[in-house]
């Protein structure tokens, strides 16, 4: 999407016919950055503008904003842009500054003319990168007070940037602080499941005789006009376990801070932490302000960084929560490494338990964004056949990964083995990332134990047909 | 209403009729009665919790009013519905009798065109003693639902839009019943006493077991409690209720048991655990110590 308007600038001359335009062209900014703006809005705010004093900068900018946002998540972006906006002189020096700004601004959001592929991130945004590496060069401090107020905005996105594919766990404390700051931005959105209640709709399927039939009384008692209803769709709930032993301890601190934006992001959330025993921290969580919440789950939990024990964990959830808290199809996610000191039989019942208990189980490994990573561990090795999704949580990419995924989640239960322990993972339901790693640990696991190569791909449908031959 | 005096009354009451009540059941069931408010009941399956509202409509001596919650109940199962067939008829008959105005057809609106649910029925006039309203598992229908409830337990009343608010002339006994698949609303809660119903204890469910299940023997069913209660501290995923206690007892009863072995044991098992991983784990050498604890048990009973 390109912004290719020319903006005849209103200016310090103020030309005032070109209004429109430039109210149109801020509105598309501001969609471009995941904002939703109707067209309604757009003619309130042309009709707005010209009740005030244009030249007022503080009155534009409080008669826009009243008009144009309309959640709280979204004023730091439409502070952002609406700065850019107004110091930008000619459409040029706007279209640099937002593609600067924008990709990562727009990048919580589900768009997908403004989400970067990961792959092309760098390329489409080499300035970005160079001035970011500058100011972590060190010289950033002296400079950035020389610097216009809107360049300080751009490095502040431009680190941001960065920050988005660094993993949680190379954060400095600042960082830290600005990541808790994007992560609270994101807009988290579920997968809905069709609920048994009925809402009225035209487009539905079936009649709605109670209102029909008062409708068309004041046809005389004539039918002249069908009401229909259809099944209403809600969000389905979310419950999160995250791992919080020893070895998931640089993630532990920025992960709770993903359980708090999750809790208030969403509906029906619930949230337990473990390392050794498993702690239900969904009302501590409740609380507002994450840092209290966060010291509030601190007191609740005892066995911060202690050794792992997922299958006691688990075992515990399904035995004492499994019941109230996933009913209603709802979706799991384990967040964990995966490192188990525990007996390994226990976590793959217990993984097979809870996976026929919930709608879909996902499990969410920090580790996975390591390039070199491959899920050869005992513990991971016996989860994940009842796994349904396998994802990365190591950045705040992959946090925004996750949020498109669970948008996706189909209405339908991903097919599962009757017996998923023979072989890792099979094609039905399981993405690609996933039966690709599946098959590398196959390959490594087999390799080790210097099995013959036949052996090598048995999933493989092609070689098991010639095998047949 | 021949409301119970005392806590103790409530107790004869239900054991008169093959009730086994523990004190705290029997003091909020006392409560419940006196203070006119519905009565919360939450607790494992098969503990009793709907049993209690058939045996408090017996005590009564008055009518039970049913309401089975599921997922998608609505005011048309729940309270009332139009009957839209006879109202389309009288659309038609009024057609053909020429009186053809707005105000007749406003009569099709009216109570006689109303197909009364069970939370209406136990609200609306009756001859008699106010019935038992039982709204089982209310956990299972889902949360718009108990919004519905609210209105009704906290004045017994019901708002139909078409013809206003209908009150209850004396409030009906409710009980409510939860098996905790999830957590009901505060707002909910806070209207009616709330009482948790545990697993009883070795005494009670003797007693319970004696008392509904006549011809098992006394040693056999001390035997089959004995064995249950030791289930119970058995780390299971589910854990039998009563009413399994009950079947299994029926079973081996059935089968002309008189004392447990492990054979009959491990064949009757089924009516006992619901869970294969479960079943399996007992079966896999757990029977016998708990046999062994069953038997002692026993013989300690008969010593004493």
């Amino acid at each position: 999407m390109q912004l290719t308007e020319k903006i005849e600038r209103v200016d310090a001359n103020r030309d005032f016919s070109h209004l429109p335009e430039n109210v149109v062209l801020f509105a598309r900014l501001l969609r471009r950055a995941g904002m939703t703006i109707g067209t309604g809005q757009i003619l309130d705010l042309i009709r707005a503008l010209d009740l005030i004093d244009f030249g007022n900068r503080v009155d534009v900018y409080h008669t826009a904003r009243v008009i144009l946002v309309g959640r709280r998540e979204d004023l730091p972006i439409f502070d952002t842009l609406f700065e850019l906006f107004w110091n930008a002189r000619t459409a040029e020096i706007l279209e640099q500054r937002a593609s600067e700004l924008l990709p990562s601004v727009g990048s919580f959001y589900p768009i997908e003319d403004c989400i970067p592929d990961q792959g092309n991130v760098d390329e489409s945004t080499p300035q970005t990168v160079q001035i970011v590496y500058q100011e972590a060069g060190g010289d950033g401090d002296e400079a950035d007070e020389d610097l216009e107020p809107q360049t300080k905005v751009m490095l502040a996105y431009s680190s941001d940037e960065i920050l988005r594919h660094k993993d949680f766990e190379n954060y400095t404390s600042d960082e830290l602080q600005r990541a808790r700051q994007l992560m609270r931005e994101m807009r988290w959105k579920i997968a809905q499941r069709r609920t048994r209640r009925f809402e009225a709709h035209q487009l539905g399927r079936r009649l709605d005789l109670r209102r029909t039939i008062r409708r068309n009384l004041r046809n005389g008692g004539e039918v002249f006009e069908l009401a229909h209803r259809r099944l209403r769709t809600r969000p389905r709930p979310l419950v999160l376990i995250c791992d919080i032993s020893g070895s998931m301890d640089h993630y532990s601190r920025t992960l709770l801070q993903f359980l708090h934006t999750v809790e208030h992001g969403l509906d029906r959330v619930e949230a337990f932490v473990f390392a050794t025993r498993l702690t239900r921290v969904t009302r501590q969580l409740r609380t507002r302000d994450p840092g209290v919440a966060l010291t509030e789950v601190s007191k609740a939990v005892q066995d911060w960084s202690g050794g792992t024990r997922i299958g006691e964990a688990i075992r515990t959830f399904n035995y004492a929560w499994s019941k109230r808290v996933l009913g209603r199809g709802a979706i799991v996610m384990i967040i964990s490494d995966g490192w188990d000191r525990g007996d390994i039989a226990t976590l793959r019942t217990e993984m097979e338990r809870l996976q026929r208990n919930c709608y879909r189980l996902i499990w969410l490994n920090p580790l996975l964004g390591l390039p070199s990573y491959q899920p050869l561990t005992q513990g991971i090795q016996a989860a994940l056949p009842f796994v349904d999704d396998f994802m990365p949580v190591h950045n705040l990419d992959s946090l925004q990964a996750l949020g498109r995924h669970l948008e996706k989640i189909e209405g339908r239960r991903p097919t599962r083995r009757q017996k998923p322990g023979d072989s890792a993972t099979n094609g039905a339901g399981t993405s690609f990332r996933e039966r690709l790693l599946a098959a590398r640990a196959a390959k490594a696991k087999t390799a080790a134990d210097d099995a013959p190569p036949t052996f090598l791909y048995v999933d493989a449908p092609t070689t098991s047909n010639e095998r047949r031959r | 209403m021949n409301v119970p005096a005392s806590i103790a009354e409530v107790e004869r009451a239900l054991r008169e009729r093959h009730y086994v009540a523990e004190r705290g059941l029997a003091t909020v069931i006392f409560l419940s009665l006196r203070l006119q408010k519905p009565l919360f009941l939450e607790g494992e399956a098969g503990v009793g919790k709907t049993e209690i509202a058939k045996v408090l409509a017996d005590l009564l001596n008055t009518d039970l009013i049913r309401l089975q919650c599921y997922e998608g109940l609505d005011v048309n199962a729940a309270v009332y519905e139009w009957n839209y067939s006879r109202q389309l008829l009288h659309i038609r008959l009024l057609e053909a009798t020429g009186a053809h105005e707005q105000e007749a057809l406003k009569e099709i609106f009216s109570p006689e065109f109303m197909i009364r649910r069970p939370l209406l029925q136990a609200i609306e006039d009756r001859d008699g003693p106010p019935p038992v309203l039982l709204i089982d598992e209310i956990d299972r229908a889902d949360e718009e639902f108990e919004a519905f409830l609210l209105e009704l337990l906290s004045d017994y009343q019901i708002t139909v839009p078409e013809i206003g608010t209908i009150r209850a002339k004396e409030p009906p006994v409710v009980v409510i019943t939860s098996n905790r698949t999830r957590e009901v609303h505060d707002a909910l809660k806070r209207r009616c006493l709330y009482h948790w119903i545990d697993y009883p204890t070795f005494q009670k469910e003797f007693q319970i077991v004696t008392t509904k299940r006549p011809e098992v023997t006394a040693d056999l069913a001390r035997q089959v409690c004995r064995f249950v209660e030791e289930l119970r501290n058995q780390d299971l995923y589910k854990l039998p209720g009563v009413a399994e206690t009950l079947d299994w007892a029926s079973a081996l009863s059935t089968l002309g048991a008189v004392s447990l072995n492990e054979e009959l044991v491990v064949d009757t098992l089924g009516t006992l655990l619901k869970y294969q991983d479960d079943i399996q784990k007992i079966r896999a050498g757990n029977v016998g110590p708990l046999l062994e604890i069953a038997r002692a048990t026993n013989g300690e009973d008969r010593a004493r």
